[in-house]
């Protein structure tokens, strides 16, 4: 008789579906109702006995009578819930009817908290959902030290360069950098070498004449220029500037405009680089050869 | 070597094999149980196999030089990008098909320049203070992009609003205990999504240069290495994020170097010293991402059309084969 199950079980001896905490017991058992572990509340110690279980969304009614008591097989009878809610907890009431106060109403409020939260599911899972996917240490440590290899393998400061310097060959820069001393390299790779500086020369040594003036002033403005490149290599760097003003004033001269702007103006000639420094003391017996 | 010391006893004095056989059969140092003792011979053995190295290389010298001109070219050493698998779907510059995809997919109206780059650059939910900054110094690299705070949106919400505010790409960093750890780049009407994974992220001040910061000017942009079709798609879409036509005043330069399947990005300013020489100097921030898989549709994870997953057991099998 439940009330000796009670006795036994609830109170006294071990039960496997009761768990204690400090302040509660609770009841583990699937069939119970409030899952607390009460007299009136456990599934073993009442002979008749109702719950509400949802499975897969849908919620049933579960019954126990106690003429069903010696059929463990047949002992719960289940009933499907509508998906009303109103309609639902009218069916709990109809199936329960002449059953205690307590039990009906438990039910109903069990069956009103699935609802709830099986709503609050289906609201969940149309939001975005967060996966969390483990690292695996030793494949992040492999990635990381083959990235390091791989750094080292790229050079990427070379590469950059490499390709920034090719980008100046193929002229994407167009005119803002008058670096035409590789123009004129192709140039001499092409077997036209010794007409063209000759040609160039005579073009230059004619812009000579008229430069003769501006030399001086062009000069100041290099330092300028070389305010932004290495300080320390100011012999190196001025020179290339004044070989690249050479070769920028050939540009000029073979686009024939001599309207020359004071940076690009100079009159230099384009000959190895360290007769550059003495330029002015040799141009005058330049001159006199081109005339 | 066990086996060219010690004979095993089917050989010994066997006729099978005269040659190998030594007398007195000598061990091999790692029969030794003794840890020391074994230790010590080790090294010794070690030695005379780094001196007998050494005396080789030495007389391998002599001889190149007493060839003189006559001497065979020098060996070239093997790296891993020469011993790369070839992988089919390398382009070919005169790809007639290549190039009619690329003409024809989802880049086609940027690179016809129908379009502006506009870029919304976002984190994951809750992000710290490291994600924020790098986002931020990210936004200042990248021209004409947004940084908009993510409050627990839903990407699937977002991206409609993007389009009809005439973005054309969005980014997304993920944040893991509080640092950067994945990149998901989307282009926007209807384009590829792109997840990354993202390492050794450092942000400016990390950065070791005495440099400036990034100035407003667009950058040019270099895209390196990128060699098969799926680095190809990457590359552009890579470009994409950048206008068209860079401003030169600014002298600055992205760069994107795909190297072994790790892109390295990083962001300079650069100046021509001279015809042959140029100086670079980093500014901004710099990230290695690697990609994880490449979607054809804008992001959608779980309906969406996969283009290229990493797959770890079956694209991980040789060291020498790379997918980027």
């Amino acid at each position: 008789s439940p009330q000796v199950v009670w006795s036994m079980l609830g109170n006294r001896q071990f039960c496997s579906y009761k768990m204690t905490t400090k302040t509660q017991n609770f009841c583990r058992n699937e069939y119970n109702l409030t899952g607390l572990c009460n007299r009136s509340s456990c599934p073993l110690a009442n002979s008749q006995y109702a719950t509400v279980r949802e499975e897969k969304g849908r919620c049933y009614l579960y019954m126990k009578t106690i003429e069903r008591a010696a059929f463990p097989r047949r002992l719960w009878e289940r009933v499907l819930l509508s998906k009303n809610y109103e309609k639902a907890l009218e069916q709990i009431d109809e199936n329960l009817i002449y059953w205690p106060r307590f039990i009906r109403h438990k039910c109903k409020q069990r069956f009103t908290k699935i609802t709830q939260y099986l709503i609050r599911i289906r609201k969940l899972t149309l939001k975005r959902q967060r996966k969390l996917v483990p690292l695996r240490r030793k494949i992040e440590r492999r990635e990381n030290r083959r990235e390091e290899k791989a750094l080292i393998a790229a050079q990427l400061d070379n590469a950059i360069e490499k390709e920034l310097l090719e980008r100046l060959k193929q002229d994407t820069y167009g005119d803002i950098y008058n670096f035409p001393i590789h123009a004129f390299d192709k140039a001499l790779q092409q077997q036209d070498a010794e007409s063209e500086s000759e040609s160039d020369a005579e073009r230059e040594e004619d812009d000579d004449d008229e430069d003769v003036d501006k030399r001086e002033f062009v000069e100041a403005e290099d330092s300028e220029l070389s305010d932004f490149e290495d300080m320390d290599k100011l012999e190196t760097s001025s020179e290339e500037e004044q070989e690249e003003e050479e070769e920028v004033e050939k540009k000029a001269s073979h686009s024939k405009s001599k309207g020359k702007t004071p940076l690009k103006g100079p009159a230099r000639r384009k000959r190895p680089y360290i007769e550059i420094e003495y330029e002015e003391e040799t141009e005058p017996s330049t001159k006199t050869k081109a005339a | 070597a066990g086996e060219g010391s010690a004979p095993t006893p089917g050989d010994g004095g066997g006729p099978s094999a005269p040659e190998r056989v030594l007398f007195p059969p000598t061990f091999s140092v790692s029969e030794i149980k003794n840890k020391q003792r074994r230790h010590f011979m080790f090294l010794r053995w070690k030695q005379q196999q780094r001196k007998e190295k050494l005396a080789l290389k030495k007389k391998r010298r002599k001889e190149r030089e007493a060839l003189g001109d006559k001497a065979p070219p020098k060996a070239v050493p093997k790296t891993i990008e020469n011993q790369r698998v070839y992988d089919e779907t390398t382009v070919d510059p005169n790809d007639e098909e290549v190039a009619f995809d690329e003409a024809t997919d989802e880049f086609a109206p940027y690179f016809n320049r129908q379009t502006v780059p506009k870029i919304l650059i976002t984190t994951s939910d809750r992000p710290r203070g490291r994600t924020v900054r790098f986002c931020e110094q990210l936004a200042t690299v990248i021209p004409n992009s947004h940084v908009y705070y993510r409050r627990g949106l839903a990407l699937k919400r977002i991206i409609p609003q993007c389009i009809a505010r005439d973005f054309t790409d969005l980014i997304v960093i993920n944040e893991d205990r509080k640092i950067p750890n994945g990149l998901v780049l989307s282009h926007l009407p209807d384009g590829p999504t792109a997840h990354f994974r993202m390492s050794s992220v450092r942000l400016r001040k990390e950065i070791k240069r005495k440099g400036k910061e990034p100035t407003e000017h667009v950058p040019e942009v270099i895209l390196n290495n990128f060699t098969t079709r799926l680095g190809h798609s990457i590359g552009r879409m890579f470009a994409a994020l950048f206008p068209h036509d860079p401003q030169f005043i600014g002298r600055q330069v992205a760069t994107f170097h795909n190297q072994r399947d790790y892109i390295f990005f990083r962001f300079h300013r650069y100046i021509f010293k001279s015809e042959k020489k140029v100086g670079i100097q980093e500014l901004g921030p710099r990230f290695t991402l690697k990609l994880r898989s490449l979607q054809k549709g804008t992001f959608d994870s779980k309906f969406g059309e996969y283009e290229w997953i990493h797959k770890r057991r079956e694209m991980d099998t040789s060291r020498r084969k790379f997918h980027l």
